[in-house]
């Protein structure tokens, strides 16, 4: 090997540099989360003894997990809710999306998309709160209506404390759909929804057969950023159901805390990951023709 | 635009959805009544009298600054680290360290909460603000350095062989040429980690301990219907901060690309 | 001509970037105070082989030499090179004062000397009193005499160009060449431009290294380039060439005899056969503008056959032919001068053309 010169060495150790870089970070994430969630795994196999865990390899906690119908109860309605809120959320927001990509000038765009982001901003234990007010008992939607005179006596629109739930979550996480299935919508060149309609396709029909599948990554996008947050929320459910419709994150809450039995609510939240890990994979295979490359 | 009408219509319709519950905060923080419903009974300002009254308010409003001050600064500095090794570097595991890093992102934050909580029960640190500040810096890191990773990646790569080329070193680089090309993205970071910090409640009301922070604090608050009153001014003052650092975020964002005359394509996201 | 010392010099220089071979083997000098180009195609090393020179890009064998000094373990900031980047990387945030001022901050020179070498810099390249803009307020054009000017204060003893015009349009392109050549001749160091552009090649370089895939095809002075190339890669790169298969019959003595489809037999002079074999059969190659067409009454100064016009392009100042030489099947492009009073030719015309030997090329 002839002379190499010192930006040939440090080229060659530019993976040296870029590990360098990183490792405080990387460090940090390792750490404080990479190990956290390691030892969770390793906890949900051992057994708890009276508030303390004990080394004892078992899979009783998943049985108990998988097999009471009380955590099966809650699953499902994690499930119901969060599957719920991603389709009413999801749907909701395409015509915004599709609103502020295609009818609005180009110098206004940011402008709509900040006043649609503003509310993900604030505090979201207000904003639920909020709406445990707005549909209360005699609550803001109640009063108004007595007001107005179309009904006689208070009432309370969350007796469905699921539905109320659905609402109060779709209100919450709407920005987050709204924002992936734009920026997806933004990429589809303009001249090829032209092409279309100078060929004499309906402005429908392009948008049947062009527009949507092309829009289509960002929907599984959005789809997979609301769905996953959501099954695992936790002031909702607290806040509108009162504490009587736990969902999953109430219930390992309970476990880890109240109970304080470890390996139990260990073995919830890694159920849960596993469950949200195989929705999330099974519909990313069921959209992967819209996906080109991988994710 | 003709067509543009019935959606334009929906649009305005989904805004007044969104803003609906926000717009409630300040009509019924000035409402007279305890009761949060209609009809509003008359205008009053003594529930902030009552909330600014409230010293253990003070005291998590205090907890909240130091934790989202804190968290600010280390996310921010993280997110340096990690946007410039991703943007300029190519190394081994590249993508599962970044991945890593990004992962908060799609874990709900329970789980999170729970296994940091886990791990610090089980080796014996005693919970306080300090524990927060973990678990925060935990999940602003990813926005942080989603933001610089787009900051980053909009310098051109010839600008720093040009600062070689003329007789500067890596470090001089960075700090003429570098960072202050950079900075309306350390900004937007900082203003945005801040403020996610600030919001956050879960991380906040599981790993303080006996420190409150003030989300704990507002939780606690709302099980007693006759302080709800006093809690939405606070909520109502929260909003307006919110939004002013977002506001504030967004001006130095399009500043940045003013000054580097690049496009402006539209936030943060 | 003066020989000039050398400034530059490639002894055997190799790159790799993994498995792929980006420069292989290149061998050249470059003569202090030339206005020197590398031309290729994309991807031909071109770059590369400039980004050696500047420190960015280091070798993986061989040896750079700049005015004698090995350039191994020399780093990018401290060659006595500078570099005008094809972006121009004027650095945004400053204005362009503090722009072309950048490469001073570590000059022992008190602030006024600096403040006047900027002064001086900018009006060198025509930029008189726009000091105090912001660099991200300026022009494609102004920015790229921003970027010389930045460069230039330094004194460097090599200055490099990476493709500069190709970011401009027309108009503002012939400009620059101009500039730039003026400038060569002002500050009088080297230059070493990289383009893929090859007019603009030949118009500014006293020298031009044509490379293809990481090798250098053929190194000379423009005129060399044009009339004699070394093979019909370079010679189809470089302007049009017209190629007609032909068999070598004799050479001896400096003198080769071919017979060439459409001329018959020639003799042509060793340096018309330059190129080294290629296996792949003879041909004869010839610019456009060396077929004249003979109108009534005119006769051919050297030679002279038949032609059938074929196609007609009219292009202004010249009108372009193809014309199918008799005893050939593929037309041949032409191209005349369209002086006032002068006939264009419809196709079908049958016509008597004129050729030199000379002008033809032999590649084996």
């Amino acid at each position: 090997m002839g002379q190499v010169s010192v930006l040939e060495r440090i080229r060659r150790s530019e993976a040296a540099s870029g590990m360098a870089m990183v490792s405080p970070t990387a460090f940090y994430a390792i750490l404080l989360l990479a190990a956290p969630l390691a030892t969770v795994l390793i906890y949900s196999v051992m057994t708890d003894a009276s508030g303390k865990i004990e080394w004892v390899f078992t899979f009783s906690n998943y049985v108990e997990v998988w097999t009471s119908p009380i955590y099966q109860a809650i699953m499902l309605r994690s499930l119901t809710v969060s599957i719920s809120v991603t389709l009413v959320t999801v749907v909701v927001a395409f015509p915004i999306a599709y609103f502020v990509s295609f009818h609005v000038a180009p110098a206004r765009k940011s402008i709509w998309l900040f006043l649609i982001t503003i509310p993900f901003w604030t505090s979201y234990l207000i904003r639920v709160f909020l709406w445990k007010v707005i549909l209360g008992y005699n609550g803001v939607v109640s009063s108004g209506l007595e007001i107005t005179g179309l009904t006689s006596e208070p009432m309370s629109f969350m007796t469905n404390a699921t539905s109320a739930m659905i609402i109060t979550l779709a209100h919450a996480y709407a920005p987050f759909a709204i924002l992936p299935i734009f920026v997806s919508l933004e990429k589809i060149d303009r001249s090829l929804l032209e092409a279309g309609q100078d060929l004499g396709e309906s402005r429908f029909v392009t948008f049947i057969r062009v527009t949507l599948p092309l829009s289509m990554a960002g929907v599984v996008a959005a789809t997979l950023i609301v769905f996953i947050p959501t099954i695992g929320d936790y002031v909702t459910p607290d806040l509108i159901g009162s504490g009587k419709f736990p969902m999953i994150a109430n219930a390992i809450e309970v476990q880890m805390l109240k109970l304080n039995q470890k390996a139990l609510g260990s073995a919830i939240a890694v159920s849960a990951m596993l469950v949200v890990t195989v929705v999330s994979l099974a519909f990313l295979f069921a959209n992967r023709r819209f996906l080109g490359g991988p994710k | 635009m003709k067509q543009g009408a019935g959606l334009r219509i929906y649009a305005i319709a989904y805004l007044v959805f969104l803003y609906a519950p926000i717009i409630l905060l300040p009509m019924f923080a000035f409402n007279e009544s305890k009761v949060i419903a209609f009809p509003l009974t008359g205008f009053t300002t003594s529930w902030f009298g009552v909330m600014w009254e409230d010293a253990q308010l003070f005291k998590s409003l205090q907890n909240s600054m130091i934790v989202s001050g804190s968290t600010a600064i280390l996310a921010t500095t993280f997110g340096i680290f990690a946007a410039r090794a991703s943007t300029r570097y190519r190394f081994p595991g590249k993508g599962s360290i970044i991945g890593l890093i990004m992962l908060p992102l799609v874990l709900p934050e329970m789980i999170v909460a729970m296994s940091l909580l886990v791990v610090l029960l089980t080796v014996g640190i005693p919970l306080s603000i300090f524990t927060v500040i973990l678990g925060h810096v935990l999940i602003c890191t990813p926005f942080a350095v989603a933001i610089l990773s787009s900051a980053f990646q909009s310098l051109d790569k010839s600008l720093e062989e040009a600062a070689y080329d003329l007789g500067e070193g890596p470090v001089s680089t960075f700090r003429l040429i570098i960072l202050p090309l950079v900075m309306p993205g350390v900004m937007s970071s900082f203003l945005i980690c801040f403020t996610i910090s600030l919001d956050e409640f879960i991380i906040a009301y599981f790993l303080g301990g006996t420190d409150t922070l003030l989300s704990a604090y507002i939780y606690g608050q709302f099980r007693f219907p006759a302080r709800v009153p006093a809690m939405l001014a606070l909520g109502s003052i929260l909003v307006l901060l919110s939004i002013t650092l977002l506001a504030i975020a967004e001006y130095f964002r399009r500043r940045g690309v003013a000054k580097t005359g690049g496009k402006n394509t539209g936030g943060f996201l | 001509m003066t020989t000039k010392p050398t400034m530059i010099e490639f002894r055997d220089v190799h790159k790799y970037y993994g498995d792929y071979h980006a420069l292989r083997g290149i061998t050249a000098t470059i003569r202090a105070g030339e206005f020197f180009s590398l031309l290729g195609p994309s991807g031909c090393g071109k770059t590369t082989l400039l980004r050696t020179i500047a420190g960015f890009e280091g070798i993986s064998s061989g040896v750079v030499l700049i005015d004698g000094k090995d350039m191994a373990n020399v780093p990018a900031n401290v060659r006595p090179t500078n570099m005008v980047f094809q972006s121009y990387a004027i650095f945004p945030h400053l204005t362009v004062e503090q722009n072309v001022g950048f490469g001073l901050r570590k000059d022992p020179r008190s602030t006024a000397e600096k403040s006047q070498a900027v002064t001086e810099s900018l009006e060198m390249v025509g930029l008189k009193g726009f000091g105090a803009r912001a660099a991200h307020a300026l022009s494609g054009g102004q920015r790229q005499r921003v970027a010389l000017a930045r460069a230039l204060i330094l004194k460097p003893k090599v200055l490099l160009l990476d493709e500069p015009l190709s970011a401009l349009d027309k108009k503002m392109r012939e400009q620059m060449q101009v500039e730039l050549i003026r400038l060569q001749r002002q500050v009088g160091i080297t230059f070493i431009l990289v383009t893929h552009d090859q007019e603009e090649a030949l118009v500014m370089s006293d020298r031009i290294a044509v490379m293809f895939e990481g090798e250098i095809a053929q190194l000379a002075d423009p005129e060399t380039l044009y009339r004699r190339p070394a093979s019909r890669k370079v010679a189809d790169f470089i302007g049009t060439m017209n190629f007609l298969p032909a068999q070598i019959l004799s050479e001896a003595a400096g003198k080769v005899e071919v017979d060439a489809k459409g001329f018959g037999r020639v003799t042509l002079d060793a340096d018309q056969a330059l190129g080294a074999p290629t296996g792949s059969g003879a041909s004869i190659g010839f610019r456009p503008e060396t077929l004249t067409l003979l109108f009534e009454g005119q006769t051919a100064t050297d030679r002279e056959t038949m032609a059938t016009v074929e196609e007609v392009v009219y292009y202004g100042d010249m009108t372009y032919y193809d014309v199918k030489l008799d005893g050939t099947e593929t037309p041949m492009r032409m191209s005349m001068r369209n002086v006032f009073g002068r006939p264009v030719l419809d196709i079908k015309t049958r016509t008597r053309v004129a050729w030199s030997p000379g002008a033809l090329v032999l590649f084996r």
